[in-house]
């Protein structure tokens, strides 16, 4: 694989909404009520349609002609280049919706910035998602204030899902030499920058929601060069079972 | 006889070709009303549509497109094409009038609003498209298709669909 910046870090932002697409589409027809099935599934449509995108560009970028299913469905984990935070078990009810609002808190800022890449296709395929993004904050956000603010139960299963996703928390902000050169060439964002804006959402959710933010103790990285948790390949042989059972279907 | 009108140009025939494709999820409401026609080209007698989702994931745009081929080949143009552009970004704004009324009385609520920055626990006013009342209540931000969310009157007590303002 021809691995220049571009790729890699298109791949990176495909792959996070992919993996978090299927973790949201793992929901479909095992949620609570029927209004948040369809919540879930919805969500989990706009995070595949934005991985589709960003796989076709990727594609494009590689020249080697792999299309968005050959770059989903043909990659194993250590290809993957997903932070952690997206790749962690559904749990409960409250886990999800803890999940949603860290990457939501943090993916709608970023797809705003985005949008003005000096990388024109970035740049579409971002101001499409933040306004995909802005619903999902907004629906993740309630439901933790929901949640954390509700019974006794509720409030502390909210609590103890955001003590156990906080250490995948920090890696969204990393940044490292692949990026580094695409920040400075306007065509990545430094999400270090939007650490202020992530920090004033969260506490603010987390205050309507009588939840303690837990404290920054270790951090656990490198999703996003092809470190995994035991968690993605689990995902993956389910995601990639066709095209391993009956490679090339079609239909 | 002189004609009092000109004929429709080719450019104009597709146009109204392509535009009589409704989106399959709201069959009322063609796809030029909904705004994701977004243009007609035509170059070398070959015609192409021009198409933007409303969603990145939209499952419609896959039927949507190949309606549009069909549509076109059966108003007479040979080999169309569609494609799908992403920038500018789809917003309701575009919407036309026209179609707005045409939701409303499919028991669709219109997007109440100019799409545009939303604070993040803002709420819209929505007007129930059953009785008229503005006492709406909000049941799931996400509803039936991506860009629709569940509301409730409480006027009228019928639950209904609202299309999101984006």
């Amino acid at each position: 694989m021809t691995d220049t910046p571009l790729l890699q870090y298109t791949l990176r932002l495909a792959d996070t909404a992919l993996v978090l697409g299927h973790r949201l589409s793992e929901w479909v027809g095992h949620s609570p009520v029927i209004e948040e099935d369809l919540a879930f599934g919805n969500m989990g449509l706009d995070l595949i349609g934005q991985a589709r995108s960003l796989y076709s560009y990727a594609g494009e970028i590689e020249g080697k002609g792999r299309d968005e299913d050959a770059l989903a469905y043909l990659r194993d984990a250590p290809e993957y280049r997903n932070i952690l935070l997206v790749e962690q078990p559904n749990g409960d009810f409250a886990a999800t919706m803890v999940r949603q609002l860290l990457y939501a808190a943090f993916a709608h800022p970023y797809f705003e910035a985005l949008a003005r890449s000096k990388d024109a296709t970035l740049a579409a395929i971002a101001a499409k998602a933040v306004k995909e993004m802005a619903y999902h904050l907004r629906h993740s956000a309630e439901w933790s204030i929901r949640l954390g603010d509700g019974t006794e139960e509720s409030h502390q299963r909210t609590q103890a899902s955001l003590d156990e996703l906080w250490p995948y928390t920090a890696e969204t902000f990393e940044t490292d030499q692949v990026e580094r050169a695409l920040i400075e060439a306007g065509v990545a964002i430094d999400p270090a920058s939007l650490r202020a804006t992530w920090d004033k959402t969260l506490d603010h959710v987390l205050s309507e929601a009588t939840l303690e933010r837990p404290h920054d103790g270790y951090m656990q990285s490198g999703g996003r060069i092809g470190h995994h948790s035991e968690h993605l390949g689990h995902i993956l042989s389910e995601l990639q079972f066709l095209q391993r059972a009956y490679p090339g279907a079609t239909w | 006889m002189p004609t009092t009108a000109a004929d429709p140009t080719p450019r104009e025939r597709a146009w109204a070709a392509a535009a009589s494709v409704c989106d399959p999820e709201i069959p009322v409401l063609g796809i030029a009303d909904l705004g994701v026609l977004r243009d007609i080209r035509i170059e070398n007698g070959v015609v192409e549509a021009i198409i933007t989702p409303t969603y990145s994931g939209c499952p419609a745009m896959n039927m949507i497109a190949l309606e549009i081929e069909v549509a076109l080949e059966n108003a007479g143009f040979a080999r169309p094409k569609v494609t799908t552009v992403l920038s500018p970004a789809w917003t309701t704004d575009w919407m036309t009038e026209a179609g707005k009324a045409k939701l409303r009385e499919y028991g669709i609520a219109p997007p109440a609003a100019k799409a545009g920055r939303r604070a993040l626990f803002g709420e819209d006013k929505v007007t129930c498209p059953h009785c008229g009342s503005d006492d709406t209540t909000r049941i799931s931000e996400f509803g039936s298709t991506a860009c629709k969310a569940l509301w409730r009157c409480k006027a009228c007590a019928e639950p209904f669909d609202y299309f999101k303002c984006i």
